[in-house]
């Protein structure tokens, strides 16, 4: 097992050796970077990654350029988990034939998958629950933007219910999106994964801990990982952290880790709870929930979050 | 490190075995499969090669055939030797990943036991997967018999992992007809064959942990023409070339020769045959047949190597002839089969212009006899003799009901 990674504080984090490079061409102000950029600033270990068709694919190995310090793959849009588990196969054979290249002497590399929420909730769920029901040493990271933003903004099975999407739009008749927003935790938890957590940027320390302590387990882990998006969400591209501090203390975004499939464990508390209101009023996809007609939609999702929370508390409690 | 198997000078066994043999005497690093009827066996026989301690690489028994590629093309891409088998509906869900494996030169070994694809379900062979398969990148060699299954699949590690190469093989053999009849199969040791293989040579591995390697790029108007022309660059100008020096090197070691288009009684034939698959050893006997009890001067042309497609090979086993006959086991669905199509595009070129005719037979594992090749070597004897086609440009062979025939 390899050392922990120590950071200090956040100059010092923000500060170490960039394996993800600023050059790329994701929107300014799009969560994906920063949140890639603290996953591999989390460990020393060399780390092999692929990443689903997307925002973050596309824009992040574009020939003859790659902003990726780490060998990286990408196939397809729904199949970014298991290139990974091939290639940790891969590992796996060749260390036991004692077959690796030199310069795996002594290291123990980190398999990563990224994708989008299209590419883990809906088109890659298959192939994610085989890579976890086999037990590979993994870590899938999902970047939940909660819609299909790099075709234009369409709905995802993650999309929240009243969010105006290309596909779901809200319009005189309609509030926009019908359905609720797909539990995957709770359905990567229920394969038994040693461990899942929920993190967000903004909440870079439980972040860190988080990821660090899925680097530090053997077998699957799953991570859903809020990421705002500026052009969908539509919000100011600088006020990426402050959408990501009303998502994560309105509870909207609940940070918590679930271990063994069981084991609930809830890592942020705010301190001064923000109204869900105060969420949906600073986002474009949510503006018509705010017509009279609708507005009802804004109490019920309050009383959504509220039960919700309720619900992880008692689960924390009942440690079952 | 594995256990050596124990093996007779002749053994007998199907085709699956024969292939699923040869992947084992290849150590394999990961094999990433789904069972499939009729290759189903292959993966089976693999599994238990491991259970007993015979195989020592990664098994993943993934849940779906676009998982089992996807798994392969990430196994490849770390570094090292990969393989898998499918057949038809499985195939056609590999289909997408099949030219991600192609287009980022991974090496990987897909042995094909060729099936028809529904609908109307059904699992018997024809060649309707491999016929999908043939824009897609891979080089394809076709067996015969479960001798050539078990020979080319060994040497489709050999052709595809060569760095001057760096492409994936697919091994075809005929479903049922192949994989399912044993007949005797003489298999090198396993300390040959491993030998004949080599050890995997890496090229850009992603775990080479020094080195940072890129895969699966995105490219638009700017730089995807390039690379896929030099794909087909590498697949037009340096394969045969390859292919050659592998099958000499077979030779040496076994005996058993292989061309990249076989020809059988070319040398003096008016009319030939070209097939792919178990129907070559059928018209070969009935050629045979032919010659003594009709005194018509029959041939067989038999491409081992479909992709890339051996035009000079296949206009100078043609330059001879008066009469060919395409023999495609595919539904063409609206169009002539593809064997046609591509022996036309050669013959084309040719100084020798034969009379080409298309016949569409026994799919879905439908029976072909030798009564139907006699009737199609009477057929061809009749356009030598006139010149000129005597009969429909395209026929079906073996369906029930009224002769259906087109163009």
């Amino acid at each position: 097992m390899s050392e922990i990674k120590k950071i200090k504080n956040l100059k010092e984090f923000s500060t170490s050796a960039d394996r993800f490079e600023g050059a790329n061409l994701l929107c300014p102000g799009c969560a994906h970077s920063i949140i890639v950029r603290e996953i591999l600033n989390a460990t020393n270990d060399p780390m092999i990654m692929s990443a689903a068709t997307g925002c973050l694919e596309v824009c992040t190995a574009v020939y003859p350029y790659t902003s990726w310090d780490n060998s990286w793959i990408h196939i397809g849009f729904e199949n970014s988990s298991t290139a990974i588990a091939g290639a940790e196969a891969m590992y796996k054979a060749r260390k036991r034939k004692g077959k690796l290249p030199d310069s795996c002497e002594g290291k123990s590399p980190k398999f990563v998958a990224f994708g989008g929420d299209g590419a883990t909730y809906d088109i890659g769920f298959q192939w994610i629950s085989g890579c976890f029901e086999r037990g590979h040493d993994m870590m899938y990271v999902c970047l939940d933007n909660e819609v299909y933003a790099n075709t234009g903004g369409q709905r995802s099975s993650s999309t929240p219910i009243g969010a105006s999407t290309v596909t779901s739009p809200a319009g005189r008749v309609s509030y926009g999106e019908k359905m609720m927003k797909k539990d995957m935790l709770g359905i990567m938890a229920a394969h038994g994964a040693p461990y899942v957590a929920q993190v967000a940027p903004n909440k870079w320390k439980d972040m860190i801990k988080k990821i660090q302590k899925g680097f530090q387990t053997e077998g699957p882990v799953f991570i859903n990982a809020m990421s705002a998006c500026t052009t969908e969400w539509k919000f100011a591209p600088d006020d990426t952290i402050a959408i990501s501090d009303l998502a994560t203390d309105s509870l909207v975004f609940p940070l918590y880790e679930i271990e063994n499939g069981t084991k609930l464990t809830i890592t942020y508390r705010p301190k001064n709870k923000v109204p869900v209101r105060d969420y949906l009023g600073a986002q474009g996809r949510f503006k018509h929930l705010f017509k009279p007609q609708y507005e009802y939609l804004i109490d019920e999702w309050q009383k959504m979050v509220d039960e919700r929370w309720e619900y992880l508390q008692r689960r924390e409690e009942a440690s079952v | 490190m594995a256990e050596k198997m124990e093996l007779n000078e002749v053994e007998v066994w199907d085709g699956n075995m024969a292939a699923s043999q040869a992947m084992r005497q290849a150590q394999i690093d990961v094999v990433a499969a789904y069972p499939i009827t009729p290759s189903t066996p292959v993966v089976q026989n693999y599994g238990s090669f491991l259970a007993n301690g015979y195989v020592d690489g990664e098994f993943v028994m993934v849940e779906s055939e676009h998982a089992a590629m996807s798994g392969c093309v990430g196994a490849a891409a770390a570094g090292g030797r990969v393989a898998t088998a499918t057949s038809s509906q499985g195939f056609a869900l590999m289909a997408e990943v099949l030219y991600q494996a192609s287009g980022m030169r991974l090496p990987i070994v897909l042995v094909v036991v060729n099936r028809a694809l529904a609908a109307p379900l059904n699992v018997n062979g024809d060649h309707s997967d491999m016929y999908l398969g043939r824009d897609s990148g891979w080089i394809q060699l076709d067996g015969f018999n479960p001798q050539e299954a078990y020979d080319l699949t060994l040497m489709a590690f050999k052709i595809g992992e060569d760095p001057e190469i760096r492409l994936p093989v697919m091994s075809h053999q005929d479903g049922f007809i192949t994989s399912h009849t044993a007949e005797n199969v003489r298999p090198l040791n396993d300390d040959e064959a491993y030998e004949f293989i080599g050890e995997y040579p890496m090229v850009n591995p992603m775990l080479d942990l020094s080195k940072p390697v890129t895969y699966g790029v995105q490219t638009e108007e700017d730089w995807h023409f390039e690379h896929k022309a030099r794909q087909h660059h590498d697949l037009m100008t340096k394969v045969f070339g390859k292919v050659e020096e592998v099958f000499d090197a077979f030779e040496k070691k076994t005996g058993r020769k292989y061309n990249i288009v076989e020809k059988y009684m070319m040398d003096d034939a008016d009319v030939a045959i070209i097939a792919l698959g178990s129907t070559v050893e059928t018209t070969i006997m009935v050629a045979e047949k032919m010659r003594k009890e009709q005194g018509i001067k029959a041939g067989v042309v038999a491409p081992r190597l479909f992709r890339p497609w051996p035009h000079e090979k296949i206009v100078e086993a043609l330059s001879g002839v008066k009469a060919v006959a395409c023999l495609d086991r595919s539904s063409p669905n609206g169009a002539f089969g593809a064997l046609y199509n591509e022996v036309i595009g050669s013959v084309y070129q040719s100084d020798n212009h034969p009379v080409v005719t298309n016949y569409i037979y026994g799919l879905g594992g439908r029976d072909f006899t030798v009564e139907q090749a006699e009737e199609i070597y009477k057929e061809l004897a009749a356009n030598a003799e006139a010149g000129k086609p005597t009969t429909p440009l395209q026929q079906f062979v073996g369906l029930r009901g009224p002769k259906l025939s087109f163009y």
